[in-house]
Formats: C-alpha cells, sequence, structure tokens
C-alpha cells in the first residue's frame, strides 16, 4: 500500500459509482486492548461483501483522510484513512494504519466478492 | 517432560503456538513424539501488517499461510492442519458442531495429550471458543479414552482464579528453536521479536525466565 494520494483515491471511488460494490468494512482495536489497559473501552465492527450500490463517493481531509459513501437510502463512512491500493483484482483497499503501523481501520470496495 | 504418544496442538491462530508452547513443541519433536497442529484460522484480522506495512487486508491470509508453514518447519511439526475458519468469528460458530469438528481431529490422532486454551483464561474470543469446543470434545468422550490437557492461560486475573500453572517445562535446551518459530511469524513479529533478541543478549532475567518456561495448566474434567 501507499499513502494516500486524494486525487488517485477519488478517481477509484468515482469509478465505482453507481455500480452494485462488494464493501469490506472494519474497524478494530485489536482484542488485546482491554487486557494491555483494563481502563481501555474495546469496541469494533465489521462487515465483509455488504451488496451496495452508491451515488457518490468522497475523500476529504488533509490526512489521515475521511472516505464517505452516499447512497439513495444510507451512508457509508469511514475516518482514520492513511494508506490506499488498487490491488492486482482491481479492488480499492483503503486502510487506517496507526501510529505504529497496526491496521485501525479499512474500507474495500470490490465488483466480485471478497 | 513426560514422554507422550503423539501431541495434538490446537490454536485459532498463526502465531499462537510460537509465544508460549514453541518450546515445548519442539521438546517433544526432537525427542521423536510426534506432533499434529490443527490451526483454525489464517489470523485473516490481524492488525500487524508488518513495519514499514507490506501486507494488505487481502494478502495477509497468503503471507501468515507461509509463515505458519515456516514455523512448523522450525519446530518439526510434520502434520499441519488449517482448519479453514475465519479469524474473529470462532465464537460465532455452532458451539455443538465446532466441538465436533475437534471430536473428528482427536479420534484420528488418537493424542496422548492435547495442549489448547484454557477457556476462559485465553483473553482473545478465539482462543476461548477453541478451547471450549477442544474441552468439549474431550468431554463427550469416555473416561478411561480421554487424553491429557494442558491449557495455557494468560488472562490478568487467572492465576487468581485457577491458581499457578501445575506444570512448567524449561525449554532453555531449544531456545533457538522458539526463538526461530517467533521470528518465521514475520509480518506479526519483526518489532517485538528484534527486542527479545537484544534482551536476550543481555540477559534480561524476566524476559530469560518467560522464554525458558512454559506454563500450562492440566484441564481437570
Amino acid at each position: 500500500m501507499e499513502p494516500v494520494i486524494i486525487d488517485h483515491v477519488q478517481k477509484e471511488l468515482d469509478r465505482f459509482a453507481q455500480k452494485k460494490v462488494y464493501i469490506h468494512l472494519e474497524t478494530t482495536n485489536g482484542a488485546y486492548a482491554s487486557h494491555f489497559n483494563e481502563s481501555f473501552f474495546s469496541s469494533g465492527a465489521y462487515i465483509r461483501n455488504a451488496l451496495l450500490q452508491y451515488e457518490h463517493g468522497k475523500i476529504t481531509g488533509n490526512g489521515p483522510f475521511r472516505v464517505g459513501l452516499k447512497m439513495s437510502f444510507g451512508w457509508v463512512y469511514a475516518e482514520g484513512i492513511t494508506h490506499f491500493e488498487v490491488d492486482d483484482k482491481g479492488r480499492l483497499l483503503l486502510a487506517g494504519h496507526d501510529f505504529s503501523g497496526k491496521l485501525a481501520v479499512s474500507l474495500q470496495l470490490s465488483e466480485q466478492p471478497f | 517432560m513426560e514422554k507422550e504418544r503423539h501431541v495434538l496442538v490446537v490454536f485459532p491462530h498463526p502465531d499462537d503456538e510460537a509465544f508460549g508452547v514453541s518450546g515445548t513443541i519442539a521438546s517433544y519433536t526432537k525427542s521423536g513424539i510426534p506432533v499434529t497442529y490443527a490451526c483454525l484460522t489464517l489470523g485473516e484480522m490481524g492488525r500487524n501488517m508488518g513495519n514499514p506495512p507490506f501486507a494488505t487486508r487481502e494478502t495477509l491470509p497468503q503471507i501468515r499461510k507461509k509463515e505458519l508453514q515456516d514455523a512448523a518447519d522450525v519446530l518439526g511439526i510434520t502434520d499441519l492442519r488449517m482448519l479453514g475458519y475465519r479469524d474473529k468469528t470462532v465464537e460465532f460458530e455452532d458451539e455443538a458442531v465446532l466441538a465436533a469438528h475437534m471430536g473428528s481431529i482427536i479420534e484420528e490422532v488418537k493424542p496422548s495429550l492435547i495442549i489448547t486454551f484454557y477457556p476462559g483464561y485465553a483473553v482473545h474470543p478465539d482462543h476461548d471458543a477453541t478451547g471450549a469446543a477442544v474441552i468439549k470434545a474431550v468431554k463427550d468422550m469416555p473416561e478411561n479414552e480421554r487424553p491429557k490437557v494442558h491449557c495455557v492461560a494468560f488472562s490478568n486475573n487467572c492465576e487468581e482464579e485457577i491458581g499457578q500453572a501445575d506444570i512448567v517445562n524449561n525449554v532453555s535446551d531449544v531456545a533457538d528453536l522458539k526463538l526461530a518459530a517467533i521470528k518465521a511469524h514475520v509480518s506479526q513479529t519483526q518489532l517485538m521479536a528484534a527486542e527479545m533478541e537484544e534482551q536476550l543478549k543481555n540477559q534480561d532475567p524476566a524476559v530469560m525466565a518467560r522464554i525458558h518456561n512454559e506454563r500450562f495448566w492440566t484441564y481437570k474434567f
């Protein structure tokens, strides 16, 4: 993956707009967060292969970035995006790595199921 | 360490075997005792992507599969099974089905000893769910056919609730293999392994004790 180039990611978001796309969306603080720090409130969410269609998508912010996908009947949103890659299957992989390089958030789009 | 006929190790993630158990595994294989390792997932949801990151969410499973194979080779494990579950979802599987799957492996391998996580005291939900499925499978066996089960526990409250580990294996003889197994999981351990090597070089007593002694709780049915 490479650090986000905002124009490049925006073009990719445009490419998937108004198509049926499979979404991987994940936030995580790791399963050990509350083990190492008992005052830490552990939370996260994960959805893989949700099939949806969005009207338009946008990447904003000064880095880390935010990405929102507007659907006719709702929204998809991810915050803390730092890196991107279009992989060899043409999938858009967006990820946010924290200060120690660990994955904290991931939003991925594909025309085929992940 | 007691002589065993066959050891079955059951953990959910590649690298679960590395930190607290790899010395014990290496000690068994070195003395000719076969070890089967059943690993439920490929750690698909790991947060460590290498530093600088060389893995993505989508390439991580293949990378960790290779690392797992490398660690198994280092440890002399000749029967490595990847069971195809997905990281962080083990606790949501049907418990009876999962236990039956574990039971079928136990029946085939016929181990004299099983090593797994102590359900309720192993921190990660996948660890607890894996341990629980193994314990249920063994509990369902006739008492006289049950293998011994040695459990790994490390939750902050474990000693308070289940007491001290009753088995402590000194694995200093195979410490080099243990370190090599930890290092085989490059994507997950590269920073930690470097730090650990430095501490070992400086003979940090706490780190030496942690690496040289592996602790287990015999499960009482």
